[in-house]
Order: structure tokens, then C-alpha cells, then sequence
């Protein structure tokens, strides 16, 4: 009774020791988080204009007062289809990581655990998928099943899961060597135990961060995929799309491909500070 | 066995007879912590004579590593450093950093106490030795390399000439050690600083290591500074003592009368703490208590909380180190209560 | 290595015998002909068992006969022979320029933490980070290609030399974010190379600060940096897909693209088995140079 309190309390004091005081650009990334989810959630608020309007009397406009991100060769307001945008990425963001947070942490925990046989097939899986390039891999993919975010969907999370197996098994193993489990072990406690109270919360936290991190490369790879149209299709607004849109008027109406990118940039940049500052928050430098 | 270079002459040094080689008045290290400025190390004065080996004890915590990195300034930034080191005349606290980079690993070297983590990794320890050949005896190629192997064959390297080509961690412990004085001996310097150099050894290692140093002493006519926090290792090879406790020198004196008659109450319980090898069965007695926190020390003497002579006079004034016997002074305001030992063989 | 080569092209072989429909009509596309489609069922043996399907398939990449472009009509080898080359150019043209951008700024701001030149640098190799490498293409190409004309806006030269001019700006762009990697990396690897002791020991040789930063800063910190930068070189090839497309690069990046587009299937398989095994080497060698590098990994 007493060592099981003992095994617990370890566990929640090792939680507890690991918070220290949040950095600055913690809070900097969070603020553009919240900012995008802003313009994701409420878009009708923030954008002035439709985004899919065309009109024909404002085409190919320089930023101004009426359009501050300046119109496109359609007439449509730069802005307000940024704003639209938002949704469409975050979304991407979303999609992209969440199977392969999932399944991937899942199946790290189980291999690390459980080693042995899984554990080589596992590391098989992983020699071939880190031998090509994570963006040809999806690319190649989405070739096979078509064009179109759902699919593009589809193919990340087909490869993606292993980055996250693959952390989350080194974590398990460390966890697996360390001294509450083995004390957790001699108590008798069962694998299954072992492994979804004790060493699951500690092996997780990596992964949890990786997943910020891993929603900003998200973003870029989806706004890739859209540039090279095997994402997101036109007409929507993906910034991605968006700076494809723009690719042909760079001399002429620069601001078309410029702001979607800078915005994308900017939530990539939020999404990674996010992450870091978490890194950050729960390992803190001895 | 090579012929080792001529023993240092004080005269040589250009000092008058009995004059002292390194002069350090009134030194004060302060770090400077987000929670505070933090004395380490507080007004230590002492001299090293020409051939003379002086140990600074004390326990972890007592300044005498900090002690002996300001000497050369190597400590990082944000650090102050007060006070004179005389070395032959320079003041090394306020020398240009080109006289420093001259002084430094040239006239006087440094060794360390984790021979492991002092050596560079990647590179041979040949490689090491020749850096310092290079840069201060301007040796290059050939004569270089055989400089170096008269180097390792001197600190009692075997098979000198190809293990100038071996990494650190292709050495033993002791051997790794070895390869760190004569890494330090390159430039043959007139004063050895060395921190703790025996701490991370076996005690049949240190042995050697200790008999090392020794006969380099001999030999090569060099000072030493033994920075230590056993006393045994004192016994063996210094000449004279410093103790200090919570960053000050609290007593200085020739080895033998540390051990047989300690004036301050702090070097009296480390010496109770030693076993005594001959005499009959006692317990050992640890010196109750902890080393306090630099930065909450309580008024007068800082060892006033652990002391078992301790009265109202101890904690209200800090006791002023003052000479208590001919070559012996003692910061104990109680130095002629404490007790004598016997000489008890070696 | 060879199992994993096997799983490769096991796959590989798999990509295309995966798509809806007959292989032999996918492969030919459009121009298909009764003919046509025999012939190729027989090449390809579609009648017969898988197993034997994939002997066929082995025993022809082995005589390095990787089927035919239908889109280009030349055969897959020529097209990877020829374009090949200019891609690898590419990525290792970024990967110096990479390299150059990222070890002074690493020093700097490790040797400065805390200050302000510190944080800037941090803030851009962020920005940098995140930057994708389509829209950081876009811009140089449409600034300093056609707008100001001071470099040409896309293609390669005729000889190789000309290439380190034509190939400036789209290497720059791909290797923006190696340098945002690899600076972090290195940064932070100096950082905890200055807290050792060998640091200090080598300060009291009084050895010129210059050669302490080099010698043994450096020499030490700059390990786990290459490793990464031999790992990062698969993601840099992926990211020369995109450049290629940008700039008009004939390389297999760019070629990939196209025949995902135009259905040409052959070359997509090609394609997909040279850069497994150009990685391949890559990651053998990058073990190769760790060890070189920390002599205390050398096998005995």
C-alpha cells in the first residue's frame, strides 16, 4: 500500500518538478495562435469582403485603404481571403497531425514496451520510411489517390505516424529502464498497468510538444501541396493556393503571392514558438 | 631516461633569496547571481616560495578552487576579481591579456581534477602537448614531437613515442592524469597550480600521482599549489598550508605544525576527522554540522555554528587572522585552547 | 541496409500495381493501343503470378532498365543520368550556403547569449524556420530574378561553373531552412561545448582565444551539427521538388512532379528507387564521417 502511494507520488512529483516559468515567446506564439483561431472561427467578422466575389472594376489593385492586402487578377480582396484562409489551414494543421499523434504515440508506446519482434519490424518500417524525403513520400502518395485535401490528408498520415512512434518509443524505453518502474514491476503490478499509468503520461509529454511543432510543419506542407495543386484545389483559400494564384503577377501585383505567404510564415512561426515554449516549460535546464 | 631540464634557480628569477615567486594580498572573488553577489572567495593573502609546495584545504565550498582560477583570471564572466597577484613583480589581476596569454601555461600551468573531462576528446593527447609547445616555445615538427615524447616519458608515460598519437579515452585513469601534467609540464613552468589532481583517482593512483608531482618538484625546481580537501594528501606532500573555510584563510602554517599543533578550531576538526593509522581504535569524528551559504553568512566567525569552542566573542566580531607562532598564523580567536597531538609516524 | 533496399523496391514495385484499373493501360496512358497493351502485359509478365511478376521486375532494375518515359520517349535511366547530376548540384550548393549562413551566426549568437544580437538572430533563423521554401523561391525569383534582373530568372547554365550563378538563388532558397536547422543545432551544441571542462583547461594553456574557439569549441561542437546536416540532406532533396518547379530546373525534382501530373508512371517509380538509394549512401557516409569525427566511436 504504502509503495504504491510511494510509485504514484514519484510520478506526480517528477510532473510537478518539470514546470518552470514560461518564456516570452511562449506567450508571443500564443497570441498569434489565438489570433489565427480567431480568424478560423469568425472569419465573417474579420474579413470586409466575400471572399470568393469577383469583381471585375477593382482587378489586380495595390493594397489601399479599401483593400489592404491589395485585390487579385479576379477583383477578389487579398485580405478577406486570407482571413478565409485561416480556416482552411488550421484545419490542415489539424488533420494532418492528429492520426499520426494518435496512432503513432499508441503504437511507440507498445513497441517500446514490448520490444522483442515488434520492436524489429517496427525499426524495418522506420529504416525505409526516413530514407525518402518526407514530402516526396506524401507527394508520391497523393499521386497514386488523386489531388484533393482529403486525400493529401490520407498520405501524411499514412508516413507521418512514425516520426511520433518513433519518439514516443525512445521515451518509453528510457521510462522503462527507470526506477519507478522497475519498482512498479516487483510490486506485481500488470503490463498493461505499468504501461497506461506510469510510464504513458511521462512518454506522452514529448510527443504533446512534438505536435505543436509538428501543426506548424503541417501548415507548410499543406500550403506546399496546395502551390503545387496536389492539395487544397482552387477556388478555395488555401494560403498556399494563394500564392500559386499569384505566381505569374510577381512583377506586376506582387502583394497576391507576398501576404498569403507572410501570414502562413507568421502562423508557422506561432505554432513552433508554441511548441518550443512548451519543450521549454516541461524540461527545464537543470 | 632523457636529461631534465635545469631545476629553477631563484636567483635565476631574478628574486632575492627568500623573496617570494607568487605574492597574493588581499584577494576577493565575487560572483554575481541572480540571487545576489556571492563572496567566494574574501580577503586570502598568502606567498608560494621558489621549489615550495603549499596545499589550500578545505571542504567543498570553502573558495579554494576559485581560489586558485583567479590567479590566472580564469573564471567566467560576470565574476570580480579584487586585490594583487604579484607574480615576479606583475601584477597578474591587472596584466594586459597578452602578458596573460605569456604567463598562462607558460611560466605558470595548470591541472585539473577530472582528467577526463579536461582533455579535449577529439584530439590526440600528442596533439595537446604540441599546442602548447607551439604556442609558447615555439617548437614546430620534428623537434617538437620529441619534446613531447620526452614529456610523456618524464611523467612516466610507457612507450612514450606512440602514445602520442592515442586519444583520452584510450588511457587508464591514472595514466590520463599523467598525460594532464605533462600536458601542463610542456613550457616548463615555475609554478604548478593544481586542483584537486588526485580527487577522482584510487587511493593507490593518487599514491603515485602525489610521488609524481614530487620528484617534478625535484627535478624541474617548481613550485606547486595543491589545492585539496583531504589532509592526508597534505601530509604527503606539501610544505606549507592554507586552510580556508567559507572563503577565507583561516589558518596558515608549515605542514607538520597543522598536524601537531592546529591554532584554529576548524583545522583542529579536520585533523580529528583523519584516521589515525598506529594508534589504538578510536571513532572517527566528523565535524557536526554543514558549510554554510556564502550568500547568508552569519556575523563574526563563520564557523562559529559548528564549532565546540565557540563563545559570544566568536559570533559578534569577525576574528582577524594574526600570527600565533613563528611562521603560523590562525583567524581562531581561541587558538591557545586548543589541544596538541602526539607525531604520530607517517 | 540490403533488407531495407529489398522493402524499397518491394514497394516500389507495389506503387504501381496499386492503382485502380490495369498496370499496363496506367503505364501507357493515353496511347493505348491493343497492341501496345500485349506487349507491355507480356513485358511485364501481368499474366503470371505476383512473385514472378516482381523476379521480372528485380532482374530488370538490376541491368538498370527502368522502363520508358512515355511523356519524354526516353528511357528512365537516361532521364535520371541526365538530371540527376543537377539536382544533387542543387542540394549541395544549398547545403554550403547553408553551412555559411549558419556557423558564424551559431557562434555569434552563442558566444553573445542573452544580448541583443543574440535574440535577433534567434528571431530570424525562427522566421526561417518557418518560412516555406515555395514562397521564399517565389520572392527571390520575383525580386532579384525579374524584377531587378540581376540573376536569371530560372534554368541552368551551360557549364558547370556558370551553375554557382544560375543556381544562386533557388540554392539559396532551398537552403534557408537547413540554415535555420542547422544553426539551432550548433548553437545550442556550443553552448553546452563551453560549459566543459576542457574548454577551461585549454584557456590555461594560454592558447590564443581564436584557436580555443576553433580547436576545441568548435572541433567538438560541430559533431552532432554535421551528423545532423548528413541526415537533413533527404529533406533537402525533397525540398529541391519545389525549387526545380519555382526556377524551371531540369533535375528529378522537378521531372517528379511533372510525371505525377502527366501519369507517367514509369518515371515516378524510377525516380522513387534513385532517391532511396541516393539517400541511402548519404546516411552510410554520414556514419562514416561521425566517426572520423569522434575518434571515441571508432570500432576498434
Amino acid at each position: 500500500m504504502a509503495s504504491e502511494v510511494a510509485a504514484t507520488g514519484a510520478t506526480r512529483r517528477r510532473a510537478r518538478a518539470r514546470i518552470a516559468r514560461p518564456k516570452p515567446t511562449l506567450l508571443l506564439g500564443l497570441t498569434i495562435v489565438v489570433a489565427m483561431l480567431l480568424m478560423a472561427l469568425l472569419p465573417h467578422i474579420v474579413a470586409p469582403y466575400d471572399p470568393s466575389k469577383f469583381d471585375y472594376d477593382a482587378i489586380l489593385q495595390a493594397p489601399s485603404a479599401a483593400h489592404w492586402f491589395g485585390t487579385d487578377n479576379f477583383g477578389r480582396d487579398v485580405f478577406s481571403r486570407v482571413v478565409y484562409g485561416a480556416r482552411v489551414d488550421l484545419q490542415i494543421a489539424l488533420f494532418t497531425t492528429l492520426f499520426p499523434f494518435l496512432f503513432g504515440t499508441l503504437m511507440g508506446a507498445l513497441t517500446g514496451y514490448v520490444g522483442r519482434w515488434l520492436d524489429g519490424i517496427f525499426g524495418r518500417i522506420v529504416d525505409v520510411v526516413m530514407v525518402f524525403p518526407f514530402l516526396i513520400l506524401v507527394i508520391a502518395i497523393v499521386a497514386m489517390l488523386g489531388p484533393g485535401l482529403r486525400n493529401m490528408y490520407l498520405a501524411v498520415s499514412i508516413v507521418g505516424w512514425v516520426y511520433y512512434a518513433r519518439l514516443v518509443r525512445g521515451e518509453t524505453i528510457v521510462q522503462k529502464q527507470s526506477e519507478y518502474v522497475q519498482a512498479a514491476r516487483v510490486m506485481g503490478y500488470s503490463p498493461a498497468r505499468i504501461v497506461f499509468r506510469h510510464i504513458f503520461p511521462n512518454a506522452v509529454t514529448p510527443a504533446i510538444v512534438y505536435w505543436m511543432t509538428d501543426m506548424s510543419l503541417g501548415i507548410l506542407l499543406g500550403a506546399s501541396l496546395g502551390y503545387l495543386g496536389l492539395g487544397a484545389q482552387p477556388p478555395t483559400a488555401e494560403w498556399g493556393v494563394m500564392v500559386a494564384d499569384g505566381k505569374n503577377f510577381m512583377v506586376t501585383a506582387p502583394w497576391i503571392s507576398t501576404f498569403p505567404g507572410l501570414v502562413l510564415t507568421l502562423a508557422g512561426v506561432g505554432f513552433s514558438l508554441v511548441g518550443d515554449g512548451m519543450a521549454d516549460l516541461l524540461r527545464p535546464k537543470s | 631516461m632523457s636529461r631534465p631540464p635545469a631545476p629553477h634557480d631563484p636567483r635565476a628569477a631574478g628574486l632575492p633569496d627568500g623573496e617570494a615567486l607568487l605574492s597574493v594580498r588581499h584577494l576577493d572573488t565575487t560572483f554575481h547571481t541572480p540571487r545576489g553577489p556571492l563572496h567566494a572567495v574574501r580577503d586570502v593573502s598568502f606567498d608560494v616560495r621558489p621549489g615550495e609546495v603549499l596545499g589550500i584545504v578545505g571542504e567543498s565550498g570553502s573558495g579554494k578552487s576559485v581560489t586558485l582560477r583567479s590567479i590566472l583570471r580564469l573564471l567566467k564572466p560576470p565574476t570580480e576579481i579584487t586585490g594583487e597577484v604579484r607574480w615576479k613583480g606583475l601584477d597578474l589581476l591587472t596584466a594586459s591579456r597578452r602578458r596573460m596569454l605569456e604567463v598562462t601555461g607558460a611560466e605558470i600551468s595548470v591541472i585539473f581534477q577530472e582528467p577526463m573531462t579536461a582533455l579535449n576528446p577529439v584530439l590526440t593527447v600528442g596533439e595537446q602537448i604540441l599546442e602548447s609547445l607551439r604556442a609558447h616555445e615555439g617548437l614546430r615538427g620534428a623537434a617538437a614531437r620529441d619534446r613531447a615524447t620526452e614529456l610523456l616519458d618524464l611523467v612516466g608515460i610507457p612507450s612514450p613515442r606512440e602514445r602520442l598519437g592515442a586519444y583520452p579515452h584510450e588511457f587508464s585513469g591514472g595514466m590520463r592524469q599523467r598525460a594532464m601534467i605533462a600536458i601542463a609540464l610542456a613550457s616548463t613552468p615555475q609554478l604548478l597550480l593544481a586542483d584537486e589532481p588526485t580527487t577522482a583517482l584510487d587511493v593507490t593512483i593518487q599514491d603515485q600521482i602525489l610521488k609524481l608531482l614530487l620528484r617534478l618538484r625535484e627535478q624541474l625546481g617548481m613550485s606547486v599549489i595543491l589545492v585539496t580537501h583531504d589532509l592526508g594528501v597534505v601530509a604527503q606532500t606539501c610544505d606549507r598550508v592554507a586552510v580556508m573555510y567559507a572563503g577565507r584563510l583561516v589558518e596558515t602554517a608549515p605542514v607538520r605544525a597543522v598536524f601537531r599543533e592546529p591554532k584554529h578550531a576548524y583545522t583542529l576538526g579536520l585533523r580529528l576527522s583523519l584516521p589515525s593509522g598506529g594508534a589504538h581504535r578510536q571513532p572517527l569524528q566528523p565535524i557536526p554540522g554543514a558549510p554554510p551559504d556564502l550568500q547568508d553568512l552569519p556575523p563574526g566567525c563563520p564557523f562559529a555554528p559548528r564549532c565546540s569552542y565557540v563563545t559570544d566573542a566568536c559570533r559578534a566580531e569577525e576574528p582577524r587572522r594574526q600570527p600565533v607562532a613563528p611562521q603560523h598564523t590562525s583567524a581562531c580567536i581561541h587558538s591557545d585552547r586548543l589541544p596538541a597531538f602526539e607525531e604520530v609516524g607517517s | 541496409m540490403i533488407p531495407t533496399l529489398l522493402v524499397i523496391l518491394i514497394l516500389v514495385f507495389a506503387m504501381v500495381r496499386l492503382l485502380p484499373g490495369d498496370p499496363a493501360v496506367a503505364i501507357l496512358g493515353d496511347r493505348v493501343t491493343d497492341e501496345a497493351v500485349a506487349k507491355i502485359r507480356a513485358e511485364l509478365g501481368l499474366d503470371r503470378p505476383l512473385p514472378v511478376q516482381f523476379w521480372y521486375f528485380f532482374e530488370r532494375v538490376l541491368r538498370g532498365d527502368l522502363g520508358n518515359s512515355i511523356n519524354l520517349k526516353i528511357s528512365v535511366i537516361r532521364l535520371i543520368q541526365d538530371r540527376l547530376p543537377v539536382t544533387l548540384f542543387l542540394t549541395l550548393y544549398a547545403g554550403v550556403l547553408a553551412a555559411v549562413l549558419a556557423v558564424p551566426a551559431a557562434v555569434i549568437s552563442a558566444l553573445t547569449r542573452g544580448s541583443w544580437m543574440d535574440n535577433l538572430t534567434r528571431a530570424i533563423f525562427q522566421i526561417g524556420l518557418s518560412l516555406p521554401v515555395f514562397y521564399v523561391s517565389l520572392q527571390l525569383l520575383g525580386l532579384f530574378g525579374a524584377r531587378l534582373h540581376w540573376f536569371p530568372v530560372g534554368g541552368i547554365g551551360p557549364t558547370p561553373a556558370s551553375n554557382l550563378y544560375y543556381l544562386f538563388l533557388p540554392a539559396l532558397s532551398l537552403g534557408f531552412y537547413l540554415a535555420a536547422i542547422l544553426m539551432r543545432n550548433l548553437r545550442s551544441s556550443i553552448l553546452e561545448v563551453l560549459n566543459a571542462e576542457y574548454v577551461d583547461f585549454a584557456r590555461a594553456k594560454g592558447i590564443r582565444p581564436r584557436l580555443v574557439l576553433t580547436k576545441h569549441i568548435l572541433r567538438n561542437a560541430l559533431i552532432s551539427t554535421v551528423t545532423l546536416f548528413g541526415l537533413s540532406i533527404g529533406q533537402l532533396m525533397g525540398g529541391a521538388v519545389i525549387t526545380e518547379t519555382v526556377f524551371a530546373i531540369p533535375g528529378v525534382g522537378r521531372l517528379m512532379v511533372d510525371a505525377i501530373f502527366g501519369r507517367d508512371y514509369a518515371v515516378v517509380q524510377g525516380l522513387t528507387l534513385a532517391f532511396a538509394i541516393v539517400i541511402m549512401l548519404v546516411f552510410l557516409l554520414t556514419d562514416l564521417v561521425y566517426t572520423v569525427l569522434d575518434p571515441r566511436t571508432k570500432v576498434a
